[in-house]
């Protein structure tokens, strides 16, 4: 049975194409995924993203088990700040990737709607090794992302909020961090509050925007999606998220896999790609040069800012130096493209 | 939804308008709705021989891309060059400023193989 957020009837009568995702059933887009995409970049938009998983750590034990569970140093935020942390496991593949609220008198993970349940089972376990430590599952909270140039607008008592801070608006926690690359606002909505708060930025003409141009959004700015960019096969180091491992700090799962990783020097890098011609590079497309494979796609997309094919995709680390010259395997011909760094725009 | 009356329906979702012994080739309303935002469509070259079921070109969408299956056999004499320019075309008038290729038809009779528009919405239901 898939789930629903509380504005599935809102996306339903806004006529939106209806997709299973990750458990649920999610707008793909209202009108076109292009418009939406091209709204985010010029103006505004709104996502519902409800499908998140937020979970809540509480008691005297929530930071050295944070510590202990997520890559990056939680000990260094300040109160109503976020940071992007991963878990791992003890091989140094990924679990999940996150974002770490530090709130008044607890701390709050935001996860992956596909992975709820996954960080859930991997939390269980140490969780019950400290001595004061509740992880929760927020089932009465439900997220809503506005996004693009002109959302600040909405935010106006929000303007001095720096990114990845939170604050208090209209009652309701909202944190200047997104998923597109560009400026915008992730609220934590009660369930109840949800339709009021959807339809009154609607009613502002904000374009609401779907899972599909949150994907090509993502893709743009060279943000990995779980799934695609991570599994529990691929280090944070190879996708290039060496910034959120701090090894200095105390021991954390993953830590020692990951510190051989780093010795090792990375086999393999996530980068951009620009294709040329017309023809898109998809998931799991080969990438080639001199006649042998030396990677593979691992998202691909048109990029509506760009208007041309792009694509994210490990490669071995000695092609992975932006400017090179390297084929993507197309339905069995080769078409030529260049190599960029992950962010595309 | 829309699936005019008079053009014939294949099960791949392809379309022919015939024109005497021409047939004008496209894909319907319900496949540029399941493929998305198109972004580019690759077309064979005027003179290619095509046969029913026999591949004449891709169409990307932002977020898949589809093969696309000749309904009929015949020679392509003309392909929608504007199309290259506005591939959008397709999602916003499949059935017009969408249509594809133009073929001369080199055996009719195919057309009977094909659906109405009432078996194919049928068939789409099913």
């Amino acid at each position: 049975m898939l789930k629903r957020t509380p504005l599935y009837e809102e996306h339903v009568s806004l006529g939106a194409k209806i997709v299973p995702f990750a458990g649920w059933e999610m707008p793909l887009y209202y009108k076109n995924i292009i418009s939406e995409h091209e709204a985010v970049r010029a103006r505004s938009g709104i996502f519902d993203i409800g499908h998140m998983g937020v979970i809540d750590v509480s008691g005297k034990d929530a930071l050295p088990f944070i510590q202990y569970v997520a890559t990056n140093d939680a000990s260094k935020l300040n109160e109503s700040e976020c940071q992007y942390s991963i878990l791992c496991n003890e091989a140094g593949g990924v679990i999940d990737d996150i974002l770490v609220y530090r709130l008044k008198d607890f701390y709050r993970l935001v996860v992956n709607a596909s992975n709820t349940d996954a960080v859930l089972t991997h939390l269980d376990q140490p969780s019950k090794s400290y001595a004061d430590c509740r992880v929760i599952l927020r089932t009465d909270l439900s997220m809503l992302s506005i996004q693009g140039p002109e959302a600040k607008g909405s935010f106006l008592s929000l303007s001095g909020l720096k990114r990845n801070y939170c604050s208090d608006w209209q009652g309701i926690l909202v944190s200047r961090t997104g998923y597109t690359g560009e400026d915008g606002f992730e609220l934590f909505s009660p369930k109840d509050k949800a339709v009021g708060l959807w339809r009154e930025f609607i009613s502002k003409k904000m374009t609401p925007c779907g899972l599909g141009a949150r994907d090509t959004l993502r893709i743009e700015a060279g943000l990995p999606l779980y799934g695609h960019e991570y599994n529990q096969n691929i280090s944070p180091l190879e996708a290039g998220y060496a910034w959120a491992v701090k090894f200095e700090k105390e021991p954390f799962i993953g830590k020692a896999a990951l510190l051989k990783i780093k010795e090792n020097g990375v086999p393999r890098k996530l980068v951009g790609l620009k294709l040329d011609g017309k023809n898109i590079a998809r998931e799991g497309f080969p990438v080639v040069s001199g006649g042998k494979k030396i990677g593979a796609v691992t998202s691909g997309s048109f990029s509506p800012t760009l208007k041309i094919p792009v694509a994210l995709a490990y490669l071995e680390a000695k092609f992975a130096a932006p400017g090179g010259k390297v084929f993507v395997e197309i339905r069995g011909m080769p078409h030529s493209a260049v190599v960029t760094s992950k962010k595309l725009i | 939804m829309n699936y005019p009356e008079g053009l014939f329906y294949s099960k791949e979702h392809e379309w022919a308008k015939k024109d005497g012994e021409l047939a004008v080739i496209g894909i319907s309303w319900h496949a540029q709705d399941s493929l998305g935002d198109v972004v580019y469509i690759e077309l064979p070259a005027v003179g290619t021989e095509l046969k029913p079921m026999q591949e004449f070109g891709v169409v990307e969408s932002v977020k898949t891309v589809s093969t696309l299956y000749c309904p009929i056999s015949g020679k392509v004499i003309e392909v929608n060059q504007e199309l290259a320019k506005h591939p959008e075309a397709v999602n916003e008038d499949p059935y017009g400023k969408g249509w594809m290729i133009k073929v001369k038809m080199s055996r009719p009779d195919d057309l009977k193989d094909l659906m109405n528009a009432k078996d194919y919405q049928a068939s789409l239901k099913a």
